[in-house]
């Protein structure tokens, strides 16, 4: 089963459709005509960078390179992690908390599937390894970024509803409580959401990937229902894990409310 | 009778200042406004980072857990915060002899926080602090939202808590004839820190 090859002219196709967006957004004046551009260039220029680097690694199979493409990815989704905060925390802890949740949920969860479920040999086969970590860290960020960012914006909002019940003798956990469930359940809304949507209202991206690959309907099924699970635990891990962190760094030794650790 | 020591706290907004109170005992501190009163209440209950001796008995506080020290040590917030639905969500343990007092009965507690006025917002937050029996209260200007009737309840009930309990008030009050009929000292809060004033 071969897959149609792409020609350059058939990319060309496609780029003339985003080039007449470019142009109805600057006759409508919306501002975005060069973002739009901007990010369509950096599309191509960043996956056919990662193509380049990905043939490498399917050349050269090796752990020493994967770990430190792994490390790379990671350090990359910690840094967009702490982007997509409005107030992130000060000091080491806005880059540390995000980035230390998704390794301890990603990398888990990623292992365990490569070994145990997927079990290739040798199970660290970049074809696998690289894809899986790769749409688990996305997905896993955007559960970060988005519990810490309700967790940081409630703390804020509701400094007077926090500190009135530490006035009354609550501990710090105890009156964050509210916030940290809340925070929690932000995070994991949107890949509950996608799980309850898949096939129904779209096809996921790399079932319709497998697919277009030329892979049986029910073989691309199955991985995405594996790749599905996956992420839904690891983001969920994930932002169990940096909630956790996040509100306890809130509060200092004696239980004060320390809004002064977040930037302005 | 256990005594509250404050020896020179400061922090970033608020000058060096001391004071000592023993329970049974109500002062009143006033001065002008944005001059660091609440922030001075709030360094005592550390709900702010400060330096400085704060202690009972010689006790430091921060030998006493945090959550503790709070109960003994109880801040009345200038304007109160309801986090729950219902009162009975903030207010639990309350004898109706208080709630009576301040023009409420036990089915109070079943109210909703949204239809509470400012004036009943306030007179509740003070019944709330109450509950934990706290040895100091640090009220930050308790009656400054209420009618002239409820004020005088308010006075009634706090001095008598401070008389019975016993406990010690600290109380930031800006009515010079209010202090003239509460306070056993005075205290003025300038620039330079917190001075006591002879009557």
């Amino acid at each position: 089963m071969n897959m149609i090859s792409l020609s350059a002219v058939d990319l060309s196709i496609a780029a003339v459709l985003v080039v007449v967006l470019a142009i109805l957004g600057l006759k409508l004046q919306l501002g975005v005509t060069k973002q739009l551009l901007i990010a369509a260039v950096r599309t191509t220029v960043q996956l056919l960078l990662i193509g380049y680097i990905l043939k490498f690694l399917f050349d050269n199979v090796h752990l020493g390179y994967l770990a430190v493409i792994s490390v790379v990815m990671l350090m990359f989704a910690g840094r967009e992690v702490m982007a997509r905060q409005t107030h992130p925390y000060k000091g080491l802890w806005g880059f540390g908390m995000g980035t230390l949740s998704m390794f301890l949920s990603t990398f888990m969860v990623t292992l365990l599937a490569l070994t145990v479920i997927i079990n290739n040999d040798p199970w660290y086969t970049p074809q696998y390894a690289i894809p899986l970590l790769g749409m688990m860290l996305g997905n896993t960020m955007t559960g970060i970024a988005l519990g810490l960012e309700r967790l940081t914006q409630a703390a804020r909002e509701q400094q007077n509803n926090i500190e009135a019940r530490l006035m009354l003798g609550h501990s710090g956990h105890e009156a964050i409580t509210d916030i940290r469930k809340q925070s929690m359940r932000y995070g994991m809304i949107p890949i509950i959401n996608s799980m309850a949507a898949a096939g129904l209202v779209s096809l996921p991206g790399m079932m319709t990937g497998q697919i277009l690959a030329g892979s049986p309907p029910l073989e691309a099924v199955k991985y995405q229902i594996l790749i599905m699970f996956l992420i839904a635990s690891g983001t969920g891990f994930g932002t169990v894990i940096a909630v956790v962190m996040g509100s306890h760094r809130l509060f200092d030794e004696r239980d004060r409310l320390r809004l002064d650790r977040l930037r302005k | 009778m256990k005594c509250l020591q404050v020896k020179e706290i400061e922090n970033e907004w608020l000058p060096k200042s001391s004071l000592t109170i023993k329970m049974g005992e109500c002062i009143v501190i006033s001065g002008p406004s944005g001059i660091g009163k609440s922030l001075l209440l709030r360094a005592i209950a550390d709900l702010d980072v400060h330096e400085g001796y704060v202690g009972i008995d010689n006790v430091p506080y921060n030998d006493i857990p945090a959550v503790q020290w709070r109960k003994q040590v109880g801040l009345l917030a200038a304007e109160s915060a309801w986090w729950g639905e219902m009162v009975s969500d903030h207010i639990e343990n309350i004898d109706s002899e208080q709630l009576n007092s301040l023009g409420f009965t036990e089915e109070t507690l079943n109210w909703s926080i949204d239809r509470l006025s400012t004036g009943e917002k306030q007179r509740l937050a003070i019944l709330r602090v109450l509950t934990n029996k706290p040895d100091f209260l640090l009220l930050d200007e308790p009656t400054a939202n209420l009618d002239p009737k409820s004020v005088r309840k308010v006075e009634k009930l706090l001095l008598d808590y401070c008389h019975s309990n016993p406990a010690g008030l600290i109380w930031v009050s800006h009515d010079m004839e209010q202090a003239k009929r509460i306070a056993d000292r005075r205290y003025l809060f300038e620039e330079a820190g917190l001075r006591e004033e002879k009557v």
